[in-house]
């Protein structure tokens, strides 16, 4: 690696400034909400908030002794696992696949994008449609062929459901990234590959993949990221949480409790676990995953 | 370019503020298509009738997401005058002290003769705090009714002219339409609602200690009952069999009637409007099925639907403005008019009488079911359901339905595991609220 190059700046305040717009927004966005869930965590207060109570960690204690809530641990860890490797590996697979694409390759790339324009929710109710037990259009054609489709009562099929759902929104934006790592890739490596007699296969495991690291490594922390903060919406619009407590992953849960429920002492409380979690994971994967990964 | 929706704007303004010798009045609701045409002609009817006050209804969004709202205006000081609640918010709005005025005062202060004891029992009893005192205005209530298919039942040859009326005929009757071929004979909206509350009332036993919760914020669960358990697990069987077949939460299960896809449902009085307008069938509305063997069953059922509480901090005028339109909205003439158009429950007594002396219920069989379930004496167990967090025990007893139906939880387990967590939310709301 070379030798890091310093920039001092003369004046004292300048890089403070240069930096101040960054601080600002970091501040009002992040610190001063998550400042917020940490206060409201140790309260319990009504709907109004008209009587507001210092509590201490009751609200915690409240979260371990609910075994719903520890059951959606491990609802939350299948949940994500499923949703980062299929959606990695699938916006992979089709990234390489358009990278080859000449012809019309601008269309193929564009539909492949637009599912990011989708709102959640919307992707949700998209998928609730095709899958609906009586009127949807998948679930007819699957009983067609003699298996019965029931989401409703079915814990695996509600999972798959919201899985499927989830993998689909983030595809495009891991494609549109494994895209333009694939193109930064030197065409002469591979093709002095091609030449040396390595096959499309080997030559991907051998030198696209390990190129493509950096990317591989980022949207394993961004997919992190999504499937435990940003896929209430399509529980919420899928599943609603059911069957019983099946795919209620940590983030719906929270969600309810406080917007569905009004319970903000014991959303405030699930969202600090959640904030803890997700550094922890990002920790992690900085110092460990990192390590394996080539720039 | 961009200057001239600010300049439509503030002419807007203009216009406004130079008409505006009128008080204005905020009404939140959560009344869609034909319902929201119905307040908005409420307001409209209202607003013509006098010149001191405008009322303005804004639709906020569905009951949860317009409570919420109501909840964030609150913290701002931005609150409506009148908001609609769900029912289920009931206790949340009087165990808040200090964000609603009850509405017996608004009535006094305002001088309009305002008496409880001309509403539907069950419909006053739902909103009169323990001390006696109407706390909200009942606007649009429903209750929980039965729906047969006569088309089915007739090509499953059952007599459709007589439908059941007891569970015991229920099972009959859904086993002769699954032997005939039917796929789906009898669905469940509502699950929580019709088949544990509702249930519990028409029964008249109760679903939690202390009335229901009526009496006091000490209230506890008692929904496992021998009897509770022995109506779930009845039904856990049925769909064991084939016979009762689930389709989800809330109301998505009427569209599985209205397609007749399900012979047989129960669910809200309020579907009527629906299956009348959709369904491509005959269909006859009935009271919600009961077991014969249990004593002072029938009672009564449990309402649904919502009401409308007066937000706190408002100026006197804007008070003397909501009495008024509350005044208006308790002429018999125009609950017997809304009753006919919305198929919501006639209010008071005085409307269910006029309604059928119009001839109305003969011109339409079946809209008389829900008031006449509802039109008794109640008793201390029947009376309605006040329980903290209820939005959240709704959301339990259809997890733990769901796991019952699914056959994961025997009808025992389910019910104790709702008790269980059920009670807990209860405990931590008599705290919150220091009940």
């Amino acid at each position: 690696m070379a030798a890091e190059k310093r920039v001092t700046f003369r004046s004292p305040w300048l890089p403070w400034a240069l930096l101040a717009p960054q601080v600002v927004v970091i501040a009002v966005f992040f610190f001063w909400p998550a400042g917020q869930a940490l206060v409201q965590s140790l309260q319990q207060s009504d709907a109004f908030g008209t009587s507001v109570e210092w509590v201490g960690l009751e609200n915690f204690r409240n979260l371990w002794n609910d075994p719903t809530y520890l059951e959606s641990f491990a609802t939350t860890a299948l949940f994500s696992v499923l949703v980062a490797s299929l959606g990695l590996s699938l916006s992979l697979l089709l990234a390489v696949f358009a990278d080859r694409v000449i012809k019309g390759s601008g269309i193929y790339r564009t539909l492949l994008i637009w599912p990011y324009a989708v709102a959640p929710a919307v992707a949700g109710v998209l998928w609730l449609f095709m899958f609906a037990p009586s009127v949807g259009i998948v679930s007819y054609w699957l009983r067609e062929r003699g298996f019965e489709w029931n989401h409703l009562l079915n814990g695996n099929h509600a999972m798959a459901l919201i899985v499927m759902a989830a993998v689909w929104k983030q595809i495009a934006y891991n494609f549109l990234f494994f895209l333009a790592g694939l193109q930064s890739i030197p065409k002469s490596l591979i093709e002095a590959a091609a030449i040396d007699g390595a096959t499309p296969w080997r030559r991907f495991w051998t030198i696209q993949f390990p190129l493509l690291s950096p990317t591989t490594f980022f949207l394993l922390v961004i997919n992190v990221i999504y499937v435990f903060l940003d896929t209430f919406a399509i529980v919420d619009a899928a599943t609603s949480g059911g069957p019983g407590t099946e795919t209620s992953i940590l983030v719906y849960k929270l969600y309810y409790d406080a917007f569905k429920a009004l319970d903000l002492g014991a959303s405030a409380a699930q969202s600090v676990v959640l904030m803890f979690i997700v550094v922890i994971f990002t920790v992690v994967q900085f110092r460990y995953v990192e390590k394996k990964v080539n720039y | 370019m961009k200057l001239l929706p600010i300049t439509l704007a503030s002419l807007l303004c203009l216009g406004a503020a130079g008409a505006s010798a009128q008080t204005e009045i905020q009404w939140w609701h959560s009344m869609t298509a034909v319902n929201n045409d119905w307040v908005n002609d409420l307001a409209k009817d209202f607003n013509a009738s006098q010149k001191d006050y405008k009322i303005v209804p804004t639709y906020k969004g569905t009951y949860d997401v317009s409570f919420t709202a109501a909840v964030a205006a609150f913290r701002a000081g931005q609150a409506p005058h009148i908001l609609q609640v769900f029912e289920v918010g009931t206790a949340t709005m009087m165990a808040s002290k200090g964000v609603s005025v009850p509405v017996a005062q608004i009535m006094k202060d305002a001088g309009y003769k305002f008496d409880p004891a001309s509403y539907i029992p069950a419909v006053a009893g739902y909103y009169t705090a323990p001390n006696g005192q109407m706390m909200s205005f009942p606007l649009n209530s429903s209750t929980t009714v039965f729906y047969i298919n006569k088309d089915a039942f007739k090509a499953a040859g059952i007599d459709a002219s007589k439908p059941p009326t007891t569970w015991p005929e229920v099972a009959g009757a859904a086993a002769k339409l699954k032997a005939s071929g039917h796929k789906c004979p009898l669905t469940i909206a509502w699950q929580g609602w019709t088949q544990l509350e509702s249930f519990s009332t028409w029964h008249n036993v109760e679903m939690a200690t202390k009335g229901n919760g009526m009496k006091g914020m000490d209230a506890r669960l008692v929904l496992n009952s021998p009897l509770h358990v022995r109506h779930i697990e009845n039904l856990a069987n049925m769909a064991k069999q084939g016979l009762f077949v689930y389709k989800g939460r809330a109301n998505t299960p009427e569209a599985s009637f209205v397609s007749g896809e399900c012979a047989m449902i129960t669910t809200s009085s309020g579907f009527y409007g629906n299956v009348k307008k959709n369904a491509k069938f005959d269909f006859a509305l009935a009271t919600l099925p009961y077991y014969p063997d249990v004593p002072g069953a029938p009672q009564n059922t449990v309402i649904g639907g919502a009401s409308l509480w007066v937000m706190s901090g408002k100026k006197p005028a804007e008070y003397k403005g909501v009495a008024a339109f509350f005044n208006y909205l308790s002429n018999a003439e125009v609950q017997s008019a809304s009753h006919k158009r919305t198929g919501y429950l006639p209010i008071t007594t005085a409307s269910f009488a006029l309604t059928e002396k119009s001839g109305f219920y003969k011109e339409n069989p079946g809209t008389d079911v829900a008031p006449t379930q509802m039109v008794r004496k109640v008793t201390d167990k029947s009376r309605g359901i006040r329980l903290g967090n209820y939005v959240q025990i709704r959301t339990i007893e259809d997890e733990e339905l769901e796991n019952v139906w699914s056959g994961k939880k025997s009808a025992k387990e389910g019910l104790d595991s709702i008790v269980t967590r059920g009670n807990e939310l209860l405990e931590r709301f008599q705290k919150a609220n220091k009940g």
